[in-house]
């Protein structure tokens, strides 16, 4: 077993999922394989093996730091599932 | 011949010599569209009204002496490039009625030249997905057998260059997105170098690994829609500041002197139907009669590319889909008072399972404690793949392999088993991983007829000898003039 009913409850918690029953433990099944398979990586000897995290050789992307033009503020808000004067509507974060 | 059958080239001469309008031509496709979506279901949206408004103005265009070599010219876009007023969902419940404030860069440049857009296609939710069945509206069915997937996760733009209903289409690839569907489809597809097309509007997917290319007829119109979305973009950080070549002067007959690598390690590949191998095999004595010089290559590593793919990719999706939270676009779910709840409750019922699920091996793949053996190490693997390609590209120009071990397979056989499907993209994902060109041409067919594809793949900004390479097996073959009879 790779990875428990109870873990991916847990990694499901932390990546803001609400899983039922029945996801819990068809995921639990599919990713223990998956990480079963992905095991397979530890057959390779990476000893002083650098880590790729980008292929192509990139400097910083530096531009001015001058005004532009933007995207209005009403076209922001306009696919915003609620809004109000201007604003994003949430939840009461603070209590 | 009928309008919507033309490619772009040719398209495009009858447009130059006014022979047909850009109205007439996107008319007629349109009329396709119409005739057969009930059975392709290859878009989730039909732009209709739009793109006739659109070809008026190429008319117009075109009238004033003004003909590039996309104006007038109606292509359909995948659901993932964002266009600024017509919904872009990525097949997703969470981006269902999301319209856009801007244009991807890749739209604006085909704007700006005057092609038409037709609408956008059906594809794997969020690009996840190597079918089409993990969208989360429909699925697309491949034209050359209507109980087969399209291929994915751009299979609603193979699907629809296949059947005629566009004449070249836009997609995306990560994994092999763009040239398993072409090969599933008898399409032309290609995936640039990484940071030749702006990724700017494209819905982040792997920002690693994602990159715009096109699908279309043939080969000439893949050297086209090139010429017009390749090139730096000063709004995309990772777009690379090379210069851009025309094209299509890669289209020339002449290969001799040109050394192809055949990779040992593909061949071997488990899962490998023997009618692929034949294809492949009858291909490579193509090239070898058109004067090309055949390698044995070893890329040592492939074997374990599936696996450092699946641990990188969820991973930057798990963080790149973390701003799915309902607060600022898309859906958010109904009644919840409280903000994590809401977050929660939004998350599960606008994601389909398998971005839940790649959610979820991306987190815990990224945890703590975990970080070093899954993310560290598939990092490290990754640079050992680079490194594989690099030695290879010393002793050849090209390396062909099949885009994928198999042909399209049915509707449903392997939507409950995550790891068969995702062994469907062997033969793709080592050049996301390495940032290499690569793309897919017709090379055969199956017994039950179902389209076989070629994959070539060059050095790092090499696409001119990709397209040069696919060019001359175009012209000494016919696989890409059949069309499925539907």
């Amino acid at each position: 077993m790779k990875i428990t009913q109870k873990e991916v409850l847990y990694v499901a918690h932390l990546a803001r999922l609400d899983l039922d029953e029945e996801s819990i433990e068809k995921f639990a099944g599919q990713i223990d394989e998956i990480l079963g398979y992905i095991e397979k990586l530890n057959q390779v000897d990476t000893r002083n093996i650098k880590p790729t995290s980008h292929a192509i050789f990139l400097t910083n992307a530096f531009r001015e730091d001058k005004e532009r033009e933007h995207i209005r503020r009403e076209l922001a808000l306009a696919n915003a599932p609620e809004k109000e004067d201007g604003s994003f509507i949430v939840p009461k974060v603070v209590g | 011949m009928e309008l919507f059958e033309l490619t772009i080239e040719a398209a495009h001469r009858l447009l130059k010599a006014k022979e047909i309008s850009s109205v007439e031509l996107t008319r007629a496709v349109l009329d396709r569209i119409n005739t057969l979506e009930g059975k392709v279901d290859a878009f989730i949206t039909i732009s209709g009204k739009t793109a006739i408004e659109q070809a008026k103005a190429a008319d117009q265009k075109i009238a004033g002496g003004d003909c590039e070599p996309l104006t007038g010219i109606p292509l359909a876009v995948k659901d993932v490039i964002c266009t600024r007023g017509v919904r872009t969902t990525c097949a997703s419940k969470i981006l269902e009625n999301f319209i856009p404030p801007y244009s991807a860069t890749v739209i604006q440049k085909l704007r700006r030249e005057g092609a038409v857009i037709l609408g956008k296609t059906n594809m794997d939710e969020f690009a996840m997905g190597s079918s089409n069945e993990n969208s989360g509206f429909k699925n697309t069915r491949n034209p050359w057998d209507l109980s087969c997937v399209p291929g994915g996760s751009s299979g609603g733009s193979a699907a629809a260059v296949a059947a005629d209903m566009c004449l070249g289409a836009l997609g995306s690839d990560t994994g092999g997105s763009i040239r398993q569907p072409a090969s599933y489809c008898s399409a032309v597809g290609m995936k640039p170098t990484y940071g030749r097309v702006s990724r700017f509007g494209l819905v982040a997917f792997a920002s690693s690994l994602d990159q715009i290319g096109p699908l279309t007829k043939n080969v000439s119109d893949c050297a086209i829609m090139l010429n017009t979305i390749c090139g730096y973009d000063s709004a995309d950080s990772t777009s690379v500041p090379e210069d851009v070549p025309d094209y299509t002067t890669a289209l020339q007959k002449g290969l001799k002197g040109v050394r192809v690598g055949i990779p040992r390690e593909y061949a071997a590949s488990e899962g490998m139907d023997p009618e692929v191998s034949k294809a492949i095999n009858n291909a490579v004595q193509i090239f070898e009669d058109m004067g090309v010089e055949k390698i044995n290559i070893s890329l040592p590593h492939t074997e374990y590319a599936v696996a450092a793919y699946y641990v990188i990719a969820p991973s930057e999706a798990s963080s790149n889909l973390a701003r799915y939270d309902g607060v600022k676009y898309g859906m958010r779910a109904k009644d919840q008072n409280d903000m994590i709840k809401m977050y929660r409750s939004t998350r599960s019922n606008g994601f389909g399972p398998e971005v839940q699920r790649r959610i979820i091996i991306g987190t815990y793949c990224l945890s703590a404690g975990y970080y070093d053996a899954y993310y560290s190490k598939a990092s490290q693997v990754r640079t050992l793949i680079i490194e594989d390609f690099h030695k290879a590209f010393e002793t050849c120009d090209l390396i062909l392999c099949p885009t994928a071990p198999t042909p399209a397979f049915k509707i449903g056989e392997k939507v409950d088993d995550p790891l068969t499907m995702y062994l469907t993209d062997i033969f793709t994902l080592s050049a996301n991983l390495a940032g290499i060109p690569g793309m897919s041409i017709p090379c055969g067919f199956s017994k039950k007829g179902h389209p076989i594809g070629l994959q070539l793949m060059a050095k790092h900004f090499n696409e001119t000898m990709l397209l040069k390479a696919a060019y001359n097996f175009e012209q000494a073959t016919d696989f890409h003039k059949k069309k499925p009879n539907i």
